[in-house]
């Protein structure tokens, strides 16, 4: 039997005296899609920047795999505290991909470069493989006839798809979108969006953070409102978004679809 | 005014200006070459995540940076010596000395090209699993690298410059030669005004370089 991908425990993340994520449980099964929704401020970015570490939780546990992430320290008080090794982390960010806001391509490398860049360095696979590996990829986003471009020269929708096959590359265990199309002008949503539910179909694990709420509903298995660090409400996008609960959630899907169509 | 001038000396004596421009410029290719390497070691050190190197490599830059590079100079060749116990040659002081001046300089450069990059250049690569050096050689570097030729061209043409000041503890470059046929031949009008010419000759090709680069690089933007 398999257990949970992806688990954390009391998760908490402050920056300075702000405490932006005050004790998160999450367990994501493989093949899950989760969509993370909520204000501005509520933590749901950074949520997903603790899962891969690119933000250091600063108390709590995360498990990949069965698996705790970092070392358990205990101090002479009884307490316990969890340190992080650059190179654990580095492992765990190589099975745990992230698509970003700002796509985060690298500006010197052309598209097939960028998406073989991690197969290279990383993975020290032969250049000949990791070439056939990133066209597979990039074809499935469909920018197979982009490969000797330029980030540049592409469109933020195209920039966003490398970005995605770049991550794909990697072949993830779980896909972390952080507001991928919140860069991106209107007519550009869609390309990006319509990659992402290629992917669902295919049983990625995933998880993404989002202000598209109708892309939410249909994209997710299940679906989490966060709400001053905390998860307020949680369940099926039909639950969420058709009979929230609890106030706050209600007030925020309301908020949120005042103006669709 | 009535002074006669007299520049054939200058000619007859091109063969030890020739000599002085030899050691000049081998001093200078030392220093630069040194003080880059020397310079990246220290950047890495002040963006370092170990308090202990960040402190180190600030307060290697402050005081390298801030203390004139004559008595760095003057201080290896007199004072260095009576630490460790053995003399040292002029030409190894003054290399010591413009190189850990040249190095402090530097490693500003590297800090500044390096911080220049948006954070998210680091964490695209660090999210398909890059280690830090991967990510620096591979994807920060090639990107700053440009952005900081300018300013390594400027550092070169201060090195050129300020290898003059070796005149001072006798190593044999172009400052100390002109110096020695000034007081030769009595003729320090001559003398000097060619030998700031030399250094304009050796020297201008690497500002003009500095300034086209700076140009073309504008032009990129």
């Amino acid at each position: 039997m398999t257990g949970p991908i992806l688990r954390t425990m009391d998760l908490r993340k402050s920056f300075g005296e702000l405490e932006v994520l005050k004790g998160i449980d999450l367990t994501v099964e493989p093949g899950e899609r989760i969509a993370i929704i909520g204000g501005s401020g509520s933590g749901k970015s950074t949520l997903l920047r603790c899962l891969n570490f690119m933000e250091l939780p600063t108390a709590g546990r995360v498990e990949l795999d069965g698996a705790l992430i970092g070392q358990v320290q205990t101090a002479r008080d009884g307490t316990e505290r969890i340190t992080y090794a650059e190179r654990a982390l580095t492992q765990v960010r190589r099975r745990v991909g992230m698509v970003f806001q700002q796509f985060n391509l690298f500006p010197h490398m052309t598209v097939l470069q960028n998406t073989m860049e991690g197969l290279i360095t990383v993975d020290r696979m032969p250049r000949q493989q990791a070439r056939e590996r990133a066209m597979a990829e990039l074809a499935r986003v469909g920018l197979a006839e982009k490969l000797g471009a330029y980030p540049s020269q592409l469109s933020g929708g195209q920039q966003q798809r490398v970005a995605i096959a770049r991550a794909l590359a990697m072949q993830p265990e779980v896909l972390l979108f952080d507001e991928p199309t919140s860069s991106l002008d209107p007519e550009l949503v869609g390309e990006v969006l319509r990659t992402i539910h290629t992917l669902a179909e295919e049983g990625r694990t995933m998880l993404l953070v989002t202000h598209e709420l109708g892309f939410a509903y249909r994209f997710a298995t299940r679906v989490l409102y966060l709400y001053d660090g905390l998860v307020h409400e949680e369940g099926t996008a039909e639950q969420i978004f058709r009979a929230p609960q609890r106030e706050k959630t209600r007030a925020f899907i309301e908020r949120s679809s005042e103006f669709s169509l | 005014m009535q002074y006669q001038w007299d520049f054939s000396l200058i000619f007859d004596n091109l063969p030890v200006l020739w000599r002085g421009v030899v050691v000049t410029l081998h001093l200078a290719a030392m220093c630069l070459l040194a003080g880059l390497a020397l310079g990246f070691v220290i950047a890495l050190m002040r963006l370092s995540k170990f308090a202990a190197a960040r402190v180190f490599g600030r307060a290697f830059v402050e005081f390298f940076r801030n203390v004139p590079a004559l008595i760095q100079l003057i201080w290896f060749y007199y004072a260095f010596p009576i630490l460790i116990g053995a003399q040292m040659s002029p030409f190894m002081a003054a290399f010591l000395g413009i190189t850990l001046n040249t190095a402090a300089f530097s490693a500003e450069i590297y800090r500044a090209g390096i911080q220049s990059l948006e954070r998210g250049q680091w964490e695209g690569a660090m999210a398909i699993g890059m280690g830090r050096a991967q990510i620096l050689r591979r994807i920060i570097l090639p990107q700053v690298f440009q952005r900081m030729l300018p300013a390594f061209t400027n550092r070169a043409v201060e090195v050129a410059k300020v290898t003059s000041l070796a005149s001072v503890i006798s190593v044999q470059e172009l400052m100390y030669q002109g110096r020695l046929l000034s007081s030769t031949y009595y003729r320090p009008l001559e003398i000097l005004t060619a030998v700031g010419f030399i250094y304009l000759i050796v020297i201008y090709p690497l500002s003009l370089a500095s300034m086209l680069m700076e140009r073309r690089m504008a032009r990129n933007q």
